[in-house]
């Protein structure tokens, strides 16, 4: 870029925001000239204006068009609860919601469990800080690098090539067939989920470690003391101590996996089985041209998700109330 | 019940090269109050904790009767602690937290009910044995934590500064009810707390702490009639013992422009131009004219019945504060000049150097 050209654009940008700040001056003046009666009503209307006609595109717009769509069909004629009837009752979709269900059970419950496990073990040991970034790290991967990351690990090459895949390797090592396992039904839901939990563990060891530091030691010193063992203490006091923070992994973990999309779309897109409602939701809209179906499948993950939300968020107002 | 003994019991934490407890030496007879106390840092709360086990014990024994818990785990130790901010079960109601060491213990459901019960009527708990801790106020959850140690029916109760958190009323009522259950059960007990009050009025006996070293055990009046050094004539009673270096004369000790008569016997057998003596603010007599240590009165401190003069005076030219007990009603006023001399029967006297005690001769008050 020549210097001419530089100077030009930072002129113009300069001149951009110059006439941005004008505006949004003018009218902040003018809301404060507004005759003393009105003035609460235009200086509300002012403040808020931005966010409501944000709002109002981003979310409000939309989530009433995709209800409308999820009735209609592919011609834009309302249908009724065609669309629904097709997720539950055709065989490939019943497929796609059981995979979900698959997903949001196992990936909460293990993640928490094995989070839960290392952050108890490595708590107060020496170098405990290195632990826990070995474990948190896969958290700052995005879902599609470790989508990535994991098929090479999944990878399959007929059984006379070499293997790039570490999975494959270990089975010749131990004298077996490669396995194509992305393609193995049902295995390969599961080699999907283990992606996903070695996200989320790290999110749930991090949480639930801080959780247990916040306990008072007093109470741990006042347990041993009452006579308790490890696992009794563990039990009665650990436990309920950490109970809210358990909820909001557990809940924050489920509704991130109810939504997962990432991994199936880079790993598998969703063949052989292994599709979820959020991938399904994509392929059906954007690749089958069934923008009703995938709008049906949208409302279905948003009622699956909103009741999590709700306790969720009751939990942490019922904690805020104790404390 | 048992008795308690540190014998030579020492802590170094890791990392330091002096010990938080040094050789402790230390019998605490069955039945028996023993209050530890000393200021912070002294090791107090360490050597508590050594006794329950909590802290490691890197030197030396400790024994519960006569059995030897040096390397028992806490849990082991038949012995109930009170901490000082209670450490309740937050998630247990009263009764739930009173009788959760039985539970772990595995007794029945219906003798737990009667054991909670009976100590939740010894403390005035029975109203609230179906609340949770965060709805009790700070003086009943004091009694909470109280009655979790009695439910036990253990070896030994293990106090650690259980009224530092209560308002200064309650903890005055507190005191008297600890200490009148502690006689009535007749459990061994350790107390360990930083106020000296507390120490005096709760204890069978005390024992003294400073720096990890203990300075001296023996019942409230012998540590307030004879204190072995500087440190304990200085660290019990309050106000606080008089304490400064005055030369040794003929017949006496310099007192300003008098001589105050002392027997041969108060100063031991030293040969010393100069000792520290320490004079009691009760032991003191106020004079506004004649001989004496000139003393410029700061303030008078109203109490009522008494007050205490607070003053200071010069002795070779170093400023010495001085604390007096005068009459509540007729005392000299801020800015006055008086001049004191002590009691010579209630003079304490120490060497300057070694700050230890001249004489075994105890020193009571009058």
């Amino acid at each position: 870029m020549r210097t001419v050209d530089l100077i030009e654009k930072i002129v113009q940008v300069g001149l951009g925001l110059a006439v941005f700040a004008a505006v949004i001056g003018l009218i902040l003046f003018l809301a404060d000239k507004a005759p003393k009666k009105a003035k609460d009503v235009v200086q509300l209307v002012v403040f808020l204006a931005p966010a409501i006609i944000l709002l109002a595109i981003g979310l409000i717009y939309p989530a009433i068009r995709t209800s409308i769509l999820a009735f209609s069909n592919k011609a834009g004629d309302l249908i009724g609860l065609d669309n629904f009837a097709w997720i539950f009752t055709q065989p490939d979709a019943v497929r796609v919601v059981i995979n979900t269900l698959i997903w949001v059970v196992c990936v909460p419950l293990i993640s928490t469990i094995v989070g839960l496990s290392y952050a108890i073990f490595i708590d107060r040991s020496r170098g405990e800080k290195f632990f826990k970034a070995l474990v948190f790290m896969p958290m700052a991967i995005s879902f599609v690098g470790a989508g990535i990351i994991w098929r090479f690990l999944y990878d399959y090459r007929p059984a006379e090539r070499e293997q790039i895949g570490l999975l494959n390797q270990i089975v010749i090592w131990l004298g077996g067939e490669p396995v194509k396992w992305l393609q193995t039904e049902p295995i390969n839901t599961f080699l999907l989920i283990i992606v996903m939990i070695w996200i989320q563990t790290g999110f749930a060891m991090v949480v639930l470690s801080a959780s247990i530091k916040g306990i008072p030691t007093e109470q741990v010193e006042a347990a041993q003391l009452d006579g308790t063992n490890a696992w009794q203490r563990f039990v009665n006091v650990t436990l309920p101590g950490i109970r809210s923070s358990i909820v909001v992994v557990v809940t924050t973990i489920s509704i991130a996996t109810l939504k997962v999309f990432d991994i199936v779309r880079t790993m598998t897109a969703g063949n052989f089985d292994t599709s979820v409602i959020a991938n399904e939701m994509y392929t059906q809209a954007f690749r089958a041209n069934e923008p009703g179906r995938g709008a049906a499948l949208a409302l279905v993950l948003f009622v699956l998700v909103l009741p999590i939300v709700i306790y969720n968020v009751r939990v942490l107002r019922k904690q805020k109330e104790i404390r | 019940m048992a008795s308690v003994t540190f014998d030579k019991a020492t802590r170094l934490y890791p990392g330091s090269t002096r010990p938080a407890v040094d050789a402790l030496d230390l019998d605490v007879a069955d039945g028996e109050f023993l209050v530890l106390v000393g200021p912070s840092g002294c090791g107090k709360s360490t050597s508590l904790r050594m006794l329950a086990g909590l802290e490691e014990i890197n030197d030396g024994r400790v024994l519960i009767g006569d059995r030897d818990v040096t390397d028992v785990p806490p849990k082991d130790r038949d012995i109930a602690m009170v901490f000082q901010n209670y450490a309740l079960y937050p998630h247990m109601t009263v009764a739930e937290n009173m009788g959760f060491a039985l539970k772990i213990a595995g007794v029945s459901k219906d003798e737990r009910a009667t054991r909670v019960l009976e100590a939740a009527r010894l403390l005035d708990l029975e109203p609230y044995l179906g609340r949770k801790p965060k709805a009790l106020s700070g003086g009943q959850r004091q009694r909470v934590a109280m009655g979790r140690a009695i439910v036990r029916q253990p070896q030994v109760f293990l106090m650690d500064e259980p009224l530092s958190n209560l308002d200064a009323k309650l903890r005055v009522q507190t005191r008297t009810q600890i200490a009148s259950l502690q006689r009535r059960l007749g459990v061994t007990t350790v107390y360990v707390t930083h106020d000296q009050t507390e120490a005096l009025t709760m204890g069978d006996r005390i024992a003294v702490l400073k720096d990890g070293v203990l300075q001296q055990v023996g019942t409230p009046r012998d540590l307030y009639a004879a204190p072995v050094n500087v440190f304990v004539a200085g660290f019990i009673g309050s106000p606080a013992m008089n304490l400064f270096d005055v030369d040794v004369v003929d017949g006496g000790l310099k007192f300003g422009t008098a001589v105050a008569k002392v027997d041969r016997e108060t100063l031991g057998a030293t040969k010393a131009k100069k000792v520290t003596i320490g004079v009691r603010p009760e032991d003191v007599k106020v004079a506004t004219s004649g001989a004496g240590l000139p003393v410029n009165v700061d303030v008078v401190e109203e109490l009522g019945a008494d007050g205490y003069l607070y003053g200071h005076s010069e002795i070779d030219g170093k400023r010495v504060d001085i604390v007096v007990r005068v009459d509540g009603r007729n005392h000299p006023s801020a800015g006055d000049k008086v001049f004191i001399t002590p009691e010579p029967d209630h003079i304490h006297a120490f060497d300057t150097e070694t700050g230890l005690r001249l004489t075994k001769k105890a020193i009571e008050a009058k």
